[in-house]
């Protein structure tokens, strides 16, 4: 198909694993739609009729045939179903070494947040060559944050953090599209991924203005919303303390257990009763409504920069700064209006 | 050959006036009125069609307002899902042909035949209704919140009206399963029914199980819309997901519902043309039951980027794998149909060859959205715009007008033209793969299904898609044509033109109201072709 290109960019570390299955399933199809043309075509001239009484053989069926049909094609599905489950494993779990950046769709533009609090609009500037977690909510509908050229995407629900990961391969710019209707223009959502070479990368980290990482703004927020006065680092206030809890287990009042990780704190922040730590009395309010995606993200940062045990493992925290295209500083930074 | 006489007693002579039609509880005039009914609906979804591919000529979404082509695609897969796709092979091939298949005057349940139609077209009401009114713009899947909270466009109409045709879908399941249970000829038992019968048994219980779930998910975002129930909205400790779980678990065996009818049709035709029993009729009748029955299980591959868990998405890949099997048994069987027949290749036959094709390739392309790690790229691109049409419209369309073009002797007793039936055929495949194969390699390019305007490299497929359609347009125009051409001036088709071996063939073209004077009882084996079949025929 001369200058129609087949297959997008492969830009990330799983991109040509897909693109390989992806060969793989074409082959399988391609052999079995020839072969059953093939077969009713040849059927069609070799026993054509050839005079107005003529009537079939009478063939009631062939159970080795039946078995020979259903069998064989069962053996191929289940190679396609392993190959393709081990690889979506793989697409689905981000390396712990991640950098993080927080996504949040909304009608119609793509946010992005990276933890060293630069904020960006449509357009995503990650490093090449390394792990690169996003974790994707929407402000109102459903979307769908999709990477052609990485090979995957992920739904944007409110109300949840969906993780999606990639590794940048080959710097270059890529497209980002809505993959998940939502309204109007649906097709405007669209923005632009910027893979560069780590060097660029630090220069983009380090231009334009600043208003704190992630953590710091969060850091604000917790005194603003008055987290701090329960949430005291002791341990002897109404709250739970917040230090070194991170990737821990805690036990909850039902009995259970859980892990904090992102999804915990978002629901215990959101929806306070829903989840309580053993020995606190439920008191906490719900901040549902009184605190952004973006201010939400920057908390669950800050908490998270509490525990630096946990911390020790993610990257570094990149220097302060946010590049020009950002949406500039709101006067109480991440709080609703 | 003897030429036939144009029976002066029929069910179409038995009454004349508008009354005789809105009140019969004839089951092949009510067929013919979901007939007139369906083909409205089609041209009219397809009129969104074609507002659909004359803006995606141009990247840059410059023809209608994106609010108009959002409510384009909405009321197209609306239209074309629930109005068109699921009552077109049963409400119509079906109604006219499971009671003389089985060898019974009429349904088991005449009137709620007829009821059923008028819900159908209550139902119906209510949607054009809400295109008078402004359109949708939620597409066909209604997903939430967009639908609950988010749309101001016509959703509660939309929904009503889809509501209140599933129950007409639910009625006609449940007449059919009485009729086959309980209506069948002396003698004919189970295994010397047509596959026809069997793929209608298995789409009945889809109807009657399935359709119920849609109802209440409907009632649902209607609650959620008018009184703010917050099922859905996370806000309110709602879960959107949970709508596509409740929405895929009837939609998805839905497909069913749209396909396998076509399969029970492909069977007779297959059969007719080969004047040879199918090879391995009972592999070929428990397959359609197997997909019925595996079809509830498979929901959940629609969702494999919306969130479910990792293990979850490995189960519903696993089991979507288990309905591609008996779907291969199907046309391998098929294909082994045709070995050492006797082959001829009028306009139903023709159909038949273009449906091996696009189902092939149609089912092919399945494998690559139950494979999880491709599924991951494919979801929601035009990747799997083309493998749903190309089961549902090359399949199941395929299959309703290789089953129109058989029957339609036995419907009004003409024949149509031979040569203008082989062109419509040719150029629908034609038409077909020119439209939808290009989608295949726009979706593994990334673009994405329901968008207006889309990126300059997409624009050549995007070119080559909409000339196909045009194309296929012509295919669906040209059969109106030539078939209402054939009720005056057709030639007189006889009771068996095609040397057919089933009971229904057995009537006058057209029937009598009570299809047979006599309750039959020398029932042959299914699809059994002896001289003496092709004899009495009178075909030479």
């Amino acid at each position: 198909m001369g200058g129609i290109p087949l297959f997008p960019e492969a830009a990330s570390s799983f991109a040509p694993e897909v693109d390989a299955l992806y060969l793989f399933i074409v082959a399988v199809s391609a052999f079995f739609t020839v072969a059953v043309s093939a077969a009713v075509v040849f059927f069609a001239f070799r026993y054509r009729r050839k005079h107005p009484e003529e009537i079939g053989a009478h063939i009631e069926g062939s159970l080795p045939l039946e078995l020979l049909w259903s069998i064989i094609p069962t053996i191929i599905a289940m190679v396609m179903f392993a190959w393709g489950a081990k690889l979506f494993y793989e697409i689905r779990r981000a390396p712990a070494e991640s950098l993080q950046i927080y996504a949040v769709g909304k009608q119609w533009m793509w946010k992005f947040q990276h933890t060293g609090g630069q904020r960006e609009i449509n357009e995503l500037h990650v490093p090449v060559g390394r792990p690169i977690k996003v974790l994707v909510t929407s402000e109102d509908v459903l979307h769908d944050l999709y990477f052609p050229s990485f090979r995957t995407k992920i739904d944007a629900i409110p109300g949840r953090y969906q993780p999606l990961w990639f590794e940048a391969t080959k710097p270059g710019r890529y497209h980002i599209f809505c993959a998940e209707y939502c309204g109007t223009k649906h097709s405007g959502m669209i923005g632009t991924v910027i893979v560069m070479e780590p060097q660029q990368y630090q220069d983009w980290l380090a231009g334009g203005g600043s208003e704190g990482t992630m953590a710091e703004r969060g850091a604000k927020l917790f005194n603003d919303l008055a987290c701090n006065t329960c949430h005291l680092d002791s341990g002897q206030g109404r709250g739970p303390s917040l230090k070194d809890i991170v990737g821990k287990s805690v036990e909850l009042a039902g009995g259970q257990t859980a892990i904090v990780d992102e999804a915990y704190l978002r629901e215990s922040i959101l929806n306070s009763q829903a989840k309580i730590v053993k020995g606190f009395t439920p008191l906490m309010p719900t901040f549902q409504g009184l605190v952004s995606e973006e201010g939400l993200a920057a908390l669950i940062e800050h908490i998270k920069s509490l525990s630096p045990q946990a911390a020790a493992n993610a990257p570094a925290p990149v220097p302060a700064a946010a590049p020009s295209t950002s949406t500039p500083a709101a006067p109480a930074q991440g709080a609703r209006r | 050959m003897e030429t036939p006489v144009y029976p002066a007693q029929n069910y179409l002579s038995n009454g004349h006036g508008l009354k005789s039609w809105l009140l019969t509880k004839d089951h092949k005039r009510i067929a013919i009125l979901y007939l007139i009914s369906i083909s409205a609906f089609f041209f009219l979804g397809g009129l969104f069609a074609v507002g659909i591919r004359l803006e995606l000529t141009t990247p840059q979404g410059d023809l209608f307002q994106p609010d108009t082509y959002n409510k384009f695609f909405t009321l197209h897969g609306v239209i074309m899902v629930f109005f068109f796709l699921i009552p077109s092979v049963p409400a119509v091939l079906g109604n006219f042909l499971i009671p003389p298949m089985v060898g019974a005057k009429d349904l088991a349940f005449p009137r709620i035949n007829l009821l059923s139609w008028y819900i159908y077209v209550v139902g119906g009401i209510f949607t054009l209704f809400a295109i008078v009114a402004g359109g949708v713009d939620t597409g066909w899947t209604f997903y939430t919140p967009y639908s609950a909270a988010s749309s101001s466009t016509n959703v509660v109409p939309t929904a009503l009206g889809v509501f209140i045709s599933g129950f007409s879908s639910i009625l006609t399941g449940l007449n059919f399963i009485v009729t086959i249970h309980r209506m069948r000829a002396p003698g004919l038992h189970w295994f010397k029914l047509p596959l026809f019968v069997w793929a209608h048994y298995a789409t009945s219980l889809i109807q009657v199980l399935g359709t119920p779930v849609v109802a209440i998910t409907i009632v649902m975002v209607f609650a959620e819309r008018a009184f703010g129930f917050g099922i859905f909205d996370p806000q309110r400790g709602g879960d959107p997901v949970l709508f596509q779980h409740l929405f895929w678990f009837y939609s998805h065996p839905a497909v069913y519902i749209m396909i396998l009818p076509a399969l029970g049709v492909i069977s007779e035709i297959v059969s007719t043309f080969s004047r040879k029993r199918i090879f391995g009729y009972s592999f070929v009748a428990f397959s359609s039951l197997a997909i019925a029955v595996f079809g509830f299980i498979v929901w959940a591959h629609h969702m494999f980027v919306s969130g479910i868990t990792v293990y979850a998405a490995m189960v519903f890949s696993f089991l979507s794998f288990s309905v591609a099997i008996p779907s291969a048994v199907k046309v391998f069987n098929w294909s082994a149909t045709l070995h050492r027949g006797s082959l001829s290749f009028e306009a139903p036959m023709l159909y038949v060859y273009g449906f091996f094709g696009l189902f092939l390739i149609g089912g092919l392309t399945g494998l690559f959205l139950a494979t999880l790690g491709t599924d991951v790229h494919l979801h929601d691109t035009y990747f799997v715009v083309a493998h749903f049409h190309y089961i549902m419209v090359g399949g199941a369309i395929m299959g309703y007008l290789g089953g129109i073009h058989f029957w339609w002797p036995k419907m009004v007793g003409r024949m149509y033209s031979e040569f203008w039936s082989r062109i419509s055929a040719i150029l629908v495949f034609v038409g077909f793969n020119l439209t939808f194969f290009p989608q295949f390699v726009l979706g593994y390019m990334g673009m994405p299904r329901r968008y207006h305007m889309y990126p300059d490299e997409f624009q050549v497929l995007n070119v080559l898609s909409s000339g196909g359609a045009a194309v296929l347009g012509l295919g669906y125009i040209l059969p109106v044509l030539y078939l209402l051409y054939s009720l005056k001036y057709g030639e007189v088709a006889g009771n068996n033109p095609w040397g057919a071996s089933g009971l229904e063939w057995r009537t006058q073209s057209p029937p009598l109201t009570e299809n047979f004077l006599e309750v039959p009882t020398d029932i042959p084996e299914a699809y059994e072709y002896t001289p003496k079949v092709i004899r009495e025929a009178k075909l030479v």
